[in-house]
Formats: structure tokens, C-alpha cells, sequence
């Protein structure tokens, strides 16, 4: 079989249908996500405050979703660029869960390494890498780390605030731990062998 | 006696045997059940054809069968089929038993195992229990030719006129001051754009002078009571403090009255009536009425304005409220719809933001009769605007609020888009999720006004917003939308929104439809016989539903089941009388102690106490046969025809196998 | 003595700061006791459950789960914080929507010794404790120094309002609590159209350009509108547009300075209480211009409403609230 580059992808070749990936979808994302319920009405795609950063409107991205076009779904930014501000989620007048599709998708492209952009999916990794370290989150570690690796040229136009945000006591040099680390980190090391499939 | 009894299974197509195994089913029948006197058990494609009926007939001729048991679909539909069928046989009806096992087996199950054994539980129970059957006679009653036609809107006008020409009599009953009801508000109609009082009020006025039609505006049922050919009706007449005698409907003391209200109803809101109105100005009957909550006089006991001026002595501060019982024979109810209030759409801005109106605003306001004389203005009051945006499904379609379609919008949505466009020169865009304009010469009006230049966007509106993004949205509404056709997130800055608002039942439905004992679908519509064959009667016989009552429709649709149920009606008086089942309640007067805790359970007042007997005692012409008594009677005094006590055991017997020879 | 189970989250021992020495000054004045959850953890704000659902889950839930230990008295917690508020309130609701969910997750907290049943807790934002218990009369009845003559856009934020699980909220995009407790105040409440729009969440760490963007529109409306200030509910919320008010001005080549506060710092001030017990000035975009407003005195007029004159136009609906609609279902 041919390489599949992303020229490749985007000229649809090669592309299997597969079907199973709605149902995918709907099964892996909490609560019950009505995913196969949506009438293509557009509320979402209006009700977004970043479609226009978006390569696909959440609609088009659902209809993408139930033709099966797994690699360009899950290599879509449409994702990573949800704010979760809930605004589609209440107005959809399907009741689809669209915030929680979002945060689905990207699990799915992080585990399928399909994602195009790594800034979002390298702020998470390393933001949930803190939490199971010290149980908390640690802003100055995390905001370092990661402008470091992605905003360099972004810091000598932030340190004014980061110096401000310290000096006023915002922004703990020395992160805290909870008590019983040991504790948490039994329960996600468990947790990280479940899986939602039913 | 032994009785020699029929089983008959249907396939129902595949409605029946998709889930149930019928040649099982009937051999079983014809084996096990042989003891309890099943001669024979056959099964059939489709019993209920003619050839299915001649079946059944040529065993009760042939075989000498004295009961029959037919396993099909749900008595609701074919009970009348086979006893018919019996009757024509020479059998007694009543010694017919029908077995659903098409709702409440092969409908609600996918286990052919399960619905297999199911239904020759189901079976079971109906030979055990038609064992136990009386034969009975029908019951005849004669019909009251008189009908109430409750709602004084268009589809109530057109049953009442039906009928009222046909040479019967009928009660027209309206809560509001003047019949018309929703049309009478209107501009024009779709498709032709005819306008809508041009068209209504030639009815409205034949409606109030027929010889045949009582009117009763400002005016509710409270209480109804009685069966098919035998209501007894009661109607408050509400004080309208003008005496309907002496009044000519000349105007002078709406010109006269000091106290101007906002018409929340006419006017939707949008424009002032005074405390003593009429509606409008071709209100049928033209009597005003006088609004107690309004009215100076009702509040501070001075003023009297209109009573002074009133050339005929026609105002009346001490009328009361009037109870009228009339008795009629058949009901149709034409109760209309409420408009969805559009304010819980939060996200569309009605009642925040002052140039988004809703569609009945949106009538008046384009209404020559209107608050602005058919201007299309904004709030304001002056301006026109240069740019509009029609927003379809507002309340429907949405789990949020309503989850079916209002019907009428879309084409409601190109009306106002015509108006728009011919009035004020506006650009007009319709905002929509489907369009939906099924129905002869709809599409072609669609053409129309696209050919016009409305701008059409496929896509539910996200929001109305006035928060601007850039110079070119300041002072606008922005509507915020994902055309989807082109994928995009769109802003579209208008002067003014119109919404679409969905119809939705009428807020009491649930307790109107209880006191005239029929009943709503989950959604609050009233239920109808059959959705498809049978679309104005209901489960109770004698009372009809017609228009927006059952449904969102449109006018012509509206028109045609006023009709139909006129013709419904109709073909009930010229009966003459009625066949009643003879399902009914009787006392056993050797049990009776006479505790009377029936008198005041039964919902038909059917039951009355005799002194001399002390005992309670039936009368077999107003039971329903509902066996509300049966279940109370302390003494178990009272039982049902069709529902005794032998015949429900005998059938949980039956259901349970019990009656099954176990060797 | 009202009890509460308080679940703070990360933010409100640092870039929050404000919000909880704020928060500590009006709970005696109120009556209220506020019971820290005890060795409680992140809630992995908007980020875990965008990674690895379950441990996702479980993270909040062990919150959960310590909570239902310090249940005397009370079944409440309140989170000041929106996000942490909604992943608190969501984990308790899809457990119970998506009982296959509720399994996994109490597996994994079993392998830490604890279980949680969905359900068994209520969740609450502070500011729906304090409108909906407390109450506006009696938050009304400690004021001292009533604001008037400070202009202020209520913000909300959007996790608040929505999605909303247990129906707790006015309207999902136009919520009026927020606005009442500051009348209460007797602030100027400015009518705020954005006030349920997104600040950008974690765009400003992740797609800049498209958190400035956002942080554009509701500093550049509020300033249209004449705001004095923006009042917010939410630590992130306030940390997007203060902290990264000066970078987005750079970056549209504005200077939009409006600066941002928690509605439980106005309320210290309206109470008496000193800026400095208030964290008043921690804030990078400086209220002190704002709040000069109070200075001054200013005495409320009652104008007399205008006679209706005969071009007014045409009236205006009632505004709809789900209170109305409660009153109809109650009736």
C-alpha cells in the first residue's frame, strides 16, 4: 500500500469509508452523546466563537464523522480550538453532546498521533503531567515549560505580566503537593487501564 | 353445555407473523386448549378480508361453533369486523373475543420465541374468558340533533356552518369577545396572498346571523356531561356588563371609555384597546365588553363614561356570569393553538432586544388595520428597515422546547418575506433548517420569492445579538448563523429580525381534553381515532376534533377536517339514533347494602340512591360502563356486562395456563 | 450557621488570590461556613478529559469521593471556581446519565480505598449559594457603602451557565444573578450583551491569536458601553483579560485598559471592608480609576418616569425569566 502523505489524504485518495467510526465515537464520549441524532442544522458551527480559526465547523466535522472519513476527522484542529464555552451545547436542538465529542476526538487523535498542530496536545500532556505529580496545578512550571517549548519568541513580550503575576503573588515558585499523592496516583494508574466501550 | 369454539390467528402480513410463529400458534391452540371445548383453530393471512370473514362465518354455520376467538390486531380495530362477521353468522356479537397479538405482542417484542409463547398465553386467556361471555343485545338511543362546536376560529366556523346549512342546529361557543380566532388577525394567506378578513369575515357574519347558530362568544364550557346523542352541556356565559338587547354595536362608548389597555391579544401586544372594546372593527357579534379588570369604574367606582353616553341604556354594571345548559347530541372541539413564546429562546433576544418580532407582531404590524395602518416599521414606531432577517423553526423542531414541526412556518417564513420585499424594498434573508413546502402551489410561491431576491441561508440561527464586532455592525441586530451550505460561520447585520414561533397546544389542553374525555399526546395535542383513516373523531364517540386542536396545520387543512367532521356529524343525526354497547354496571339488589360510596365515585352521575329501596340503583341509559363502581363496592354488589368477575378470572387463568391439563 | 463543603481549585491560592482573601471577608458577615474538602486535587480543569477519559473522570471524582467523608450536616460543595464547578457537576451527572462511566470510574477509585455513589452530592457555584440561599435581602441589609456610581458589565463566563445540569440558573445565555447581586450593591449594572461569552479559556496557552480575538470583544464592548469595570465570577475568566489585556492590545494595536474583578471583592467594598483585605490592586490591569467612582459622592435622584408621549413607538414584550415559567408549572 501506497504511503498515505497528507497530499494524499486531502486529494480523498485511498479513503475507506468506515462506518464504524460514529459509532466509535459515541461510545468512547461520557454521558450519552446523540451523536447519530444531528439534523445538520448549523447551530453549532453559528454558535462558536473560534469557527473561524476552524478548518471544519463542528457540523461539517459531524457529517465527516458519519461518512466514516476517519484520518481527516482526527486530523482536524476543529477540536483542539473548542473553548468548551457550551454555548452549541445548549442550543443544539438535538441535545448532542458537542463539547464532550470535542474532548473524545482529541483523545482519539493523540492515541492515533494524527493531530497536525502539537501546541494543544503538548499544553494538556504537559498540564496533566503536573497534576499527577504534584495533585495540583503549578502555573509557573506549566507556563514555562510550555512556552519554552512552543511561544519562545512569545516570552520577552509576556515577562512584564509573568514578573507582575509574581510579584504580586499570583504564581507560586514552589508548586504544592497534596497529602496522599500515593493515593491518586493508585486510582489513575487503575483508571488508565479502563476504557469507555459500552 | 359444552361450548364448541374457534380460534382464528392472523398473520397481519408480516406484522404478525415477523415475530410470532401464527401455525404454531393455532395448531397449538387446536391441541391444548381441545379440553376446554376448541373444535377448531385456523390461521390466515389476513382475517380481517373478506375471505378471512367468510372463514370465520362458514365454521359457525357449518361446525356449530358458539364462541369465537380471534387472535389479531387490537380490538380498537377490528372488533367490530368479526362481530359483524358472528352477527352475520347467526352468533350472538358479544360471544366474539378478540386477542391482541399484534400491540401487545408482535409490535413490542423481536423475540420470535418470546412472541411466540407470549401470544399463546394471550390466547389462552381469551378462550377461557369468552367461555364465561354473555350473549348481549346493543342498546338504542336516539340522537339529539342539536351539536356544540366549541372555538369560534375558522375550522369551528366551517363545522358550524356545515352543519347549520344542513338544517341542524348548533351552539357556537367562544371564550373570546368576537369569533375568527388566529385568521382574523392576519394580512394575507399563503400561497395566493388573498387577504385574510376578505375571505374570513363573509363567514364570520354568516356564522353570526344564521338561524341555525347560536352564538355564544366571551363564553366557556365548564362542564359536560352524558354520551354520543345525549350531552348535557354546561356553558358560563361571562358578564360582558352590555346588554346584548339593547346594544346596536354603535362604538360610542369604546370612543368614549378614558382607559386605554395594551391588546394583548388582537394586537399581540403591539397595540391599545380601551376597557370596553370590541376586538376589531368587523368583530362578529359587534357587542363590546367590558374588561373588569380594566375598567375605572370596577376599580374606583367612578367614571360610568360609556354608561353615560350610551344612546340605548345598553351598558349593564350588574350583570353577572350566566350558567346555560344546553343539550346536544355530538361535540367538536376546535380549540386552536397557542403562539410558543418566543422570550424563552433567549438566544433570539424577544423581549430584550427591541426589533426582533415575532410572526403574529409581524401580522399586525403588516395588518392595514394594524397599530401602524400596514407600515413595516421598527419599534420605534416610524422606521422603515432597510434590511430583515426571517428566522424559521423558532420552538420547534428543538428538544429545548418543541420537538415537532409548527407546519406553517416555512411558508409563513415566505409570506412575510413577499410583504417584506413589497412594502418596504428591504433585502430580506430567510434563515432556515429544511424547507418545507409541501402542499399544492407551495413550492411555486417558494420560486416566487426567491425570483423576488430573498437571500436564503440554510442554517439554524446560533443568535441575535446587538454586541458589534466592527464599524459595519454597529446599530444592527447581527444574526450569527452557520450557512451551511457554504461551511461558514456567518454575521449578518439587519434592522430587523422576525421569528417564526412555532405553535404549541393550548395551555389548559390536557384539562379541556379531560373534561370532554378525550385525550393529548404527549406532546398536549388532542389524540385522534387514527392518524391516518380516522382524523377527526376520537376515542370518545361523539366528540370530534378538528384544526389546530390535533395538530399544527395550516388554513385549507383547517377547512377541510371542519368539514369533514361536520359530515361526521351529520351522518350521525340523520341515524337518528345510536347503537350503545351493552357493556354495563347493574346493582344486585339482594347484595346491595345501600353504603352508597358509588353515588359519588361514578363520573357519569349514573347512580342514584333509592330511598324506599335503600339501595343504590343504575340507570343502564347514562353508564358508560367504566366499572369504576364495580371496583368500589365494599359488598362486590355491582358487576359489569362484559367485565364480570368470572370472565376476568377465567381469562388471568387462562393467561397464566392455568387451564392447561397437566398430565 | 449555613454549612458548606468548599472545594477551592488550584487558582485560589495563586493567580486568584483576590477571590479567596475577598471570599474570606464576607463569609462571617454572611454566616457562612465554608469547610475545605480536605486534601482535595485538581479538577484537571479543561485539559485531562481532552487525553484519557477515565483517569480523567476519576481525577474529579476522588474529590467526590473525599467529600461525601465531611458530609455532616451537609450534602453541598461550592466551588468558586467555573470550570471546576462544571467538571464537579459533570462528573456527578454523566455517572449517573452513563452508568458504564459510573462503574469504571468507582474501579479506579477503589484501587485508592474509595467508592463515590453519583448523586449523593450536590454541586454549587458560590455565587448561586449566595443569590439563591443567602439571598439578595440580606446580602442588600450589609451593605454600607452601596456602589453607586460605579459602572460595571456583569461577565458571567460561560461555564456557569451551561450546560447546566440541574436547571439551577435563570437562563443559559442571558442569567440575570449576577446582575441582581450587583444591584444589590447598588451598582450601575450595565446591560451586557456578552456576558455568557467565552474569554478565551486555555486559547491564551494554546492559539493565542484566537483567545485575543475573544479578549477583544468583551473588553472592546464593555468599554463602548462606558464600563468602569468588568465584575467576573470565574478565576479564569479574570485571569484572560487581565493578564493577557496587555498583549492583546498589543496585538490589535489598542489600549483598552478595563480592568477586571470578582464580584466577591465589590462585595467587600460594598460591605465596609478595605481594599487591602481585598486583594484589591493584585489585579495587573489597576482599578484604582474605577474605583476612584466611589470617592466621589454621588446622590441617587429618582427621576419620575416620563409621561408616555404619542411617538414612543410600539410597547415593548415583558421580559421573559424562568421564574415565570416556574410560577405557571407551580400553579
Amino acid at each position: 500500500m501506497p504511503q498515505m502523505t497528507d497530499e494524499r489524504v486531502r486529494a480523498g485518495m485511498n479513503r475507506e469509508e468506515d462506518l464504524s467510526l460514529l459509532h466509535e465515537v459515541s461510545m468512547k464520549t461520557a454521558g450519552v452523546s446523540h451523536l447519530e441524532m444531528c439534523i445538520q442544522c448549523g447551530t453549532c458551527g453559528g454558535s462558536c466563537p473560534v469557527a473561524e480559526d476552524m478548518d471544519h465547523t463542528p457540523r461539517m466535522l459531524f457529517a465527516m464523522l458519519r461518512a466514516g472519513i476517519r484520518e481527516e476527522v482526527l486530523r482536524s484542529n476543529t477540536p483542539w480550538l473548542c473553548v468548551s464555552c457550551y454555548h452549541c451545547v445548549v442550543r443544539c436542538p438535538q441535545e448532542v453532546h458537542i463539547a464532550d465529542v470535542m474532548y473524545t476526538l482529541k483523545g482519539m487523535a493523540i492515541h492515533a498521533k494524527l493531530y497536525t498542530d502539537s501546541t494543544a496536545p503538548h499544553f494538556s500532556q504537559t498540564f496533566v503531567g503536573m497534576v499527577e505529580t504534584f495533585g495540583r496545578g503549578y502555573e509557573l512550571g506549566l507556563a514555562t515549560r510550555h512556552y519554552l517549548r512552543h511561544f519562545p519568541l512569545r516570552l520577552p513580550g509576556m515577562m512584564p505580566m509573568g514578573f507582575g503575576m509574581i510579584t504580586k503573588g499570583r504564581m507560586a515558585i514552589i508548586p504544592k503537593k497534596i497529602k496522599h499523592i500515593d493515593q491518586l496516583t493508585k486510582i489513575l494508574n487503575r483508571a488508565k487501564q479502563l476504557e469507555l466501550t459500552s | 353445555m359444552t361450548e364448541r369454539i374457534g380460534v382464528y390467528v392472523c398473520h397481519c402480513g408480516t406484522n404478525i407473523a415477523g415475530t410470532v410463529d401464527v401455525v404454531d400458534v393455532a395448531n397449538w391452540a387446536a391441541e391444548k386448549l381441545k379440553h376446554q371445548g376448541v373444535v377448531i383453530a385456523r390461521e390466515y393471512k389476513f382475517m380481517c378480508s373478506s375471505l378471512g370473514q367468510e372463514l370465520i362465518e362458514k365454521d359457525i354455520k357449518e361446525l356449530g361453533l358458539t364462541r369465537v376467538v380471534v387472535a389479531a390486531c387490537s380490538p380498537h380495530l377490528h372488533e367490530k369486523t368479526f362481530r359483524t362477521a358472528a352477527k352475520n353468522a347467526g352468533l350472538n356479537p358479544y360471544l366474539v373475543e378478540l386477542a391482541s397479538i399484534r400491540e401487545q405482542v408482535s409490535w413490542v417484542h423481536s423475540n420470535k420465541t418470546i412472541g411466540t409463547a407470549k401470544s399463546k398465553a394471550v390466547v389462552s386467556g381469551a378462550v377461557s374468558r369468552v367461555i364465561e361471555n354473555a350473549a348481549l343485545e346493543e342498546i338504542k338511543v336516539p340522537i339529539n340533533p342539536n351539536t356544540l362546536v366549541v372555538g369560534g376560529g375558522i375550522a369551528g366556523i366551517q363545522s358550524a356552518l356545515e352543519i347549520a346549512n344542513a338544517g341542524f342546529h348548533v351552539y357556537l361557543v367562544e371564550r373570546e369577545p368576537s369569533i375568527g380566532g388566529h385568521m382574523s388577525q392576519f394580512d394575507k394567506t399563503f400561497p395566493t396572498l388573498d387577504c385574510s378578513a376578505c375571505i374570513l369575515t363573509p363567514r364570520m357574519v354568516e356564522a353570526g346571523t344564521h338561524p341555525n347558530i347560536t352564538l355564544l362568544t366571551w363564553s366557556e364550557v365548564t362542564n359536560v356531561a352524558g354520551y354520543v346523542g345525549n350531552f348535557h352541556v354546561t356553558i358560563k356565559k361571562k358578564a360582558r356588563f352590555v346588554n346584548e338587547e339593547l346594544c346596536t354595536g354603535c362604538g360610542i362608548c369604546q370612543e368614549k371609555c378614558p382607559k386605554k389597555v395594551i391588546d394583548d391579544v388582537y394586537e399581540a401586544g403591539l397595540g391599545y384597546r380601551k376597557a370596553v372594546y370590541t376586538p376589531f372593527a368587523q368583530a362578529v357579534p359587534n357587542f363590546p365588553v367590558m374588561d373588569k379588570e380594566n375598567c375605572t369604574y370596577f376599580i374606583k367606582g367612578t367614571c360610568k363614561a360609556c354608561e353615560k353616553f350610551c344612546p340605548t341604556n345598553a351598558i349593564d354594571f350588574t350583570q353577572q356570569d350566566q350558567l346555560i345548559n344546553v343539550d346536544v347530541g355530538n361535540i367538536i372541539l376546535a380549540t386552536g393553538y397557542d403562539l410558543f413564546d418566543a422570550r424563552r429562546v433567549s438566544s433570539y433576544g424577544y423581549g430584550r432586544l427591541p426589533n426582533v418580532f415575532t410572526s403574529i407582531e409581524f401580522e399586525r404590524l403588516s395588518n392595514a388595520a394594524g397599530p401602524t395602518s400596514g407600515n413595516i416599521v421598527l419599534r420605534d414606531g416610524k422606521t422603515t428597515p432597510k434590511s430583515v432577517g426571517i428566522i424559521h423553526c423558532v420552538g420547534s423542531r428543538d428538544k429545548n422546547f418543541n420537538n415537532y414541526c409548527s407546519v406553517i412556518c416555512c411558508m409563513q417564513g415566505l409570506k412575510f418575506a413577499h410583504l417584506v420585499h413589497e412594502r418596504t424594498g428591504a433585502t430580506v434573508y430567510n434563515f432556515y433548517i429544511d424547507m418545507r413546502t409541501a402542499y399544492k402551489a407551495y413550492d411555486e410561491f417558494y420560486q416566487r420569492v426567491l425570483e423576488e431576491g430573498t437571500l436564503f441561508v440554510r442554517g439554524k440561527v446560533a443568535e441575535v445579538t446587538k454586541a458589534a464586532r466592527k464599524e459595519s455592525e454597529k446599530g444592527k441586530l447581527i444574526i450569527q448563523v452557520e450557512d451551511t451550505l457554504a461551511g461558514k460561520q456567518r454575521r449578518i447585520p439587519v434592522d430587523m429580525v422576525i421569528l417564526s414561533s412555532g405553535l404549541q397546544p393550548r395551555a389548559d389542553s390536557k384539562e379541556v381534553g379531560k373534561m370532554f374525555g378525550i385525550s393529548c399526546s404527549m406532546d398536549g395535542w388532542f389524540t385522534e381515532r387514527h392518524p391516518k383513516l380516522d382524523p377527526v373523531a376520537t376515542m370518545t364517540e361523539g366528540v370530534f376534533i378538528v384544526g389546530c386542536a390535533q395538530g399544527p396545520k395550516d388554513i385549507p387543512s383547517s377547512v377541510a377536517q371542519g368539514a369533514a367532521a361536520a359530515a361526521r356529524v351529520l351522518d350521525k343525526i340523520l341515524q337518528k339514533e345510536v347503537m350503545l354497547e351493552p357493556i354495563k354496571a347493574s346493582i344486585n339488589k339482594e347484595t346491595c347494602s345501600g353504603c352508597r360510596i358509588c353515588n359519588g365515585l361514578c363520573p357519569f352521575n349514573a347512580i342514584a340512591y333509592i330511598e324506599d329501596d335503600k339501595i343504590s340503583d343504575i340507570n343502564p341509559a347514562l353508564c358508560q360502563g367504566c366499572g369504576t363502581c364495580v371496583a368500589a363496592c365494599p359488598a362486590g354488589a355491582i358487576s359489569g356486562t362484559g367485565f364480570s368477575d368470572a370472565q376476568i378470572m377465567a381469562q388471568i387463568d387462562g393467561l397464566l395456563l392455568r387451564n392447561l391439563i397437566t398430565a | 450557621m449555613n454549612k458548606y463543603l468548599l472545594y477551592p481549585g488550584c487558582s485560589m491560592d495563586s493567580s486568584a488570590k483576590a477571590y479567596m482573601e475577598s471570599l474570606n471577608s464576607i463569609v462571617e458577615p454572611l454566616d457562612l461556613h465554608l469547610e475545605e474538602i480536605e486534601d482535595w486535587n485538581c479538577c484537571g480543569a479543561t485539559e485531562y478529559l481532552g487525553i484519557n477519559l477515565i483517569p480523567a473522570y476519576s481525577l474529579i471524582a476522588r474529590n467526590l469521593a473525599l467529600a461525601t467523608k465531611q458530609m455532616n450536616g451537609t450534602r453541598t460543595v461550592v466551588a468558586p471556581c467555573s470550570a471546576c464547578y462544571l467538571n464537579l457537576a459533570k462528573a456527578d451527572y454523566y455517572m449517573q446519565e452513563r452508568p458504564t462511566l459510573g462503574a469504571k470510574v468507582n474501579e479506579a477509585l477503589a484501587a485508592g480505598g474509595l467508592e463515590y455513589k453519583a448523586g449523593t452530592l450536590d454541586v454549587r457555584h458560590l455565587i448561586d449559594i449566595l443569590v439563591y440561599d443567602v439571598g439578595l435581602e440580606a446580602i442588600r441589609s450589609k451593605v454600607v457603602r452601596p456602589l453607586s456610581g460605579l459602572k460595571v458589565v456583569p461577565y458571567m463566563g460561560c461555564m456557569l451557565p451551561r450546560p447546566d445540569y440541574q436547571h439551577r440558573w435563570s437562563d443559559h445565555e442571558h442569567p440575570t444573578e449576577l446582575d441582581d447581586l450587583l444591584r444589590a450593591l447598588g451598582a450601575d449594572v450595565i446591560d451586557y450583551p456578552l456576558t455568557t461569552e467565552c474569554c478565551g479559556g486555555h486559547m491564551t496557552q494554546i492559539g493565542p491569536e484566537s483567545a485575543f480575538e475573544l479578549i477583544r470583544r468583551l473588553i472592546s464592548d464593555a468599554s463602548e458601553r462606558s464600563a468602569h469595570m468588568m465584575v467576573t465570577v470565574c478565576p479564569m475568566c479574570q485571569m484572560n483579560i487581565d493578564a493577557y489585556q496587555n498583549e492583546t492590545n498589543h496585538f490589535f494595536g489598542t489600549n483598552y485598559h478595563m480592568p477586571v474583578l470578582f464580584f466577591t471583592q465589590l462585595m467587600g467594598l460594598a460591605f465596609g471592608k478595605e481594599p487591602g483585605k481585598l486583594g484589591i490592586g493584585l489585579e495587573l490591569v489597576s482599578s484604582r480609576n474605577a474605583l476612584a467612582n466611589l470617592g466621589i459622592e454621588v446622590p441617587v435622584t429618582q427621576e419620575p418616569a416620563a409621561p408616555r408621549k404619542k411617538d414612543e413607538g410600539l410597547p415593548m414584550p415583558r421580559r421573559w425569566t424562568k421564574h415565570e415559567g416556574r410560577k405557571e408549572e407551580m400553579k
